[in-house]
């Protein structure tokens, strides 16, 4: 789960990492009571900064400098509601102005290749850092973090060095790593970013911008996480899937695609959408109903499916390991049979595994017009993409 | 021969009283494996009755398991929350194989118990993998394994229900060994790992290798491929629809920007000699030709 800059900035807050006061609002008019509270102790000067989860904010107008409670007002007026990338803008934090000396650049993350985690640290921020990997390689030091020890007093002390700080601010910003590894570490992140951290004129180090994704897995341990969800943002039929704890995403296609597993999900949208391409058909969602799913599992994903007004035909691929076609199948016909006649669009299914000549003949026997049996994926994937385009 | 696990395997399980344990020990002692004991600090010194007639006794720790039966693998379906410390007991055991089955373990205590793992005598396989079986000749953790019979084609997958479907393909070929790797972003045996023993096997002939968007395990496998595997490889990678960002069931399959995509992943395999299918099916008819060809 990826989090908002406020989000990443309150996490920070919470272990001491140094932040600038900010208030979040989503109301134009309340940016100048807001501007006015912040703003006392830099002159009146506040930044107002769009809350969307993208890069590139300051490009499209998202960050605006406001030198008053009305051109607070101002700025939040224009910057809500904007769109950035796709992404409309429904919050802006007021953060309090700094006088900015110098901008660097600092990350932890999960090394998926070393199976470990990374360090990176620059003394040149504020620019796209992926950019900064490619053309300046030299000027972005990329320390291992062993997991097992984070980042203690020696291994910050490595890192500020291997970016070539100067001993002075070096140890200035020593104390402020270990602050962010303890936000990696026990809210348990995949990803601490901070771009720019920077050096005030008064000489203070400040993380100015965070970006933080937090591990799904670790719900159990971080029940707070949970209010962190971005709600309103969420695809209805995905968080009607959530709630029934399937693994649902939602596409653009037609063809509603559901079955188990993870691999093999993604391997029949990609059939489908091979399948597709001569009827202009494609995917309309990803369902894994997991291993082992029980018919009221695999019925719960029909209705999910079914409820997207976009599908018109569904493939249901399900190879039996764990789980039992004959349970797929009954599944099937206990949606079909609560869904009655007003549920018209068609049924592909392919069935193999456990059990399948017992789904197979509970099928059969159901011998229902909307449910055609194939025998292969491809097959299969092609019958759906047909039919969906028929539609 | 077959890879790291083979008929001398035995087998224990941590976590076998718990309902996943039961059911997929039942399974694994149905398949032929050598289960020799479970694992179960609050219920040890009972004994377990299997159908079959079969009984299993239950130890404190996986060292005093070790220690009475000679086990040399475990399999793990201790919850996510208890894991690591289930996984960090058997290394410090110094079990020769841990198959860990369990899925949704928070990606810090892979992070943690992989490394320290790392230098220790314990090969880890997964998480959130459906383990591995060497057909005929033993099975650790939950392949079905009435799919295919032994034969000498090697298989490394991120997928469980994908293996599954590979194997069933080329059934009438048979697998030496059949690895599930695991779709969490850190898992403890990679498809190199795998490539290297399948290359050094006597009894393997070629390999099919399944991977999946998210990271770059898939290109490093490739580099490697073209340096150190002579024996023929097949490569299916899933996910070429992934929208960008959004993670497709397994922790680890996502692409981030352009990073893990599945064109790039099929690009590098195929620039290291890789015959890529499209789908499962062409995949399978892929290997057919090279094991038609072989015999």
């Amino acid at each position: 789960m990826d989090l908002f800059e406020y989000q990443a900035r309150d996490l920070f807050e919470a272990h001491g990492v140094p932040v600038l006061p900010a208030e979040v609002v989503t109301e134009a008019a309340d940016a100048g009571p807001a501007a006015e509270r912040i703003g006392a102790a830099s002159g009146g000067v506040v930044v107002v900064k769009a809350q969307v989860k993208v890069g590139g904010r300051g490009k499209a107008g998202g960050v605006k400098l406001a030198r008053s409670p009305q051109e607070a007002v101002e700025a939040a007026e224009q910057i809500l509601g904007m769109d950035i990338k796709g992404h409309t803008v429904h919050k802006v934090m007021i953060a309090q102005g700094a006088q900015i000396a110098e901008e660097y650049y600092f990350s932890i993350l999960l090394d998926r290749a070393n199976r470990s985690y990374l360090a990176m640290c620059s003394k040149e921020g504020g620019m796209d850092i992926e950019q900064l990997a490619v053309e300046r390689p030299e000027a972005l030091a990329r320390i291992e973090v062993d997991p097992n020890v984070g980042i203690d007093d020696a291994k910050a002390q490595e890192i500020v060095d291997a970016a070539g700080f100067d001993a002075e601010t070096g140890a200035a910003i020593v104390p402020v790593l270990k602050s962010l590894w303890t936000v990696y570490h026990d809210e348990d992140a995949t990803l601490v970013e901070v771009n720019p951290l920077v050096k005030t004129q008064s000489g203070d180090i400040v993380a100015l911008d965070g970006k933080v994704s937090l591990d799904a897995n670790a719900a159990f341990r971080q029940p707070h996480h949970a209010e962190l969800e971005d709600v309103d943002a969420s695809d209805p039929l995905e968080a009607a899937a959530k709630e029934k704890d399937l693994n649902y995403v939602k596409l653009d296609g037609n063809v509603g695609v559901i079955g188990n597993g993870a691999g093999l999900m993604m391997s029949t949208l990609d059939v489908v959408a091979y399948a597709g391409e001569q009827y202009g058909s494609s995917p309309a969602n990803f369902l894994d109903i997991g291993g082992g799913a029980s018919a009221e599992v695999m019925a719960n994903g029909l209705h999910i499916i079914l409820s997207d007004p976009q599908v018109k035909s569904v493939f249901v691929n399900v190879f039996g390991g764990i789980t039992a076609c004959d349970a797929v199948a009954n599944g099937i016909v206990g949606a079909l049979q609560k869904l009655g006649d007003e549920e018209d669009r068609p049924l592909v299914v392919r069935l193999d595994g456990n059990n399948v000549e017992e789904g197979r003949r509970i099928l059969a026997e159901f011998n229902h017009p909307l449910v055609t049996i194939e025998e292969t994926m491809d097959g299969a994937a092609a019958k759906a993409a047909e039919l969906a385009a028929a539609k | 021969m077959a890879i790291w696990l083979n008929s001398d395997s035995k087998v224990i399980v941590q976590g076998m009283t718990g309902s996943e344990g039961m059911k997929h020990t039942t399974r694994m002692l149905a398949s032929g494996t050598d289960i020799v004991g479970g694992v179960n600090p609050r219920k040890a010194g009972q004994v377990v009755d299997f159908p079959g007639d079969v009984q299993v006794p239950v130890f404190g720790t996986v060292g005093e398991a070790m220690e009475a039966t000679g086990a040399n693998v475990s399999v793990v379906f201790v919850p996510p929350a208890f894991a690591k410390d289930a996984v960090i007991e058997a290394i410090d055991a110094g079990i020769p194989l841990l198959v860990i089955i369990t899925e949704g373990i928070a990606v810090r205590d892979s992070a943690e118990f992989y490394n320290y793992s790392k230098g220790k005598s314990t090969r880890i396989i997964g998480p959130n993998c459906p383990g591995l079986i060497s057909p005929g000749k033993s099975n650790a953790g939950i392949i079905p394994a009435d799919i295919s019979g032994p034969g000498r084609i090697g298989l490394v997958s991120k997928s469980g229900t994908l293996t599954y479907q590979m194997m069933y393909e080329l059934r009438d070929f048979g697998f030496s060994t059949a690895v599930g790797i695991g779709g969490d972003p850190i898992i403890g045996t990679t498809h190199i790992d795998c490539l290297e023993a399948f290359q050094n096997d006597p009894e393997t002939d070629a390999i099919v290798m399944i991977g999946e968007i998210g990271g770059d395990a898939e290109e490093r496998a490739a580099a490697y491929i073209k340096e150190h595997v002579t024996k023929p490889v097949v490569g299916y990678v899933a996910g070429f629809t992934a929208p960008e960002g959004k993670t497709m069931g397994h922790a680890g399959a996502i692409v981030s920007g352009s990073a893990g995509t599945a064109q790039a992943k099929k690009e590098a395999l195929e620039a290291a000699g890789v015959k890529v299918g499209k789908t499962p099916s062409e995949t399978a008819r892929l290997m057919r030709e090279i094991m038609e060809s072989m015999a």
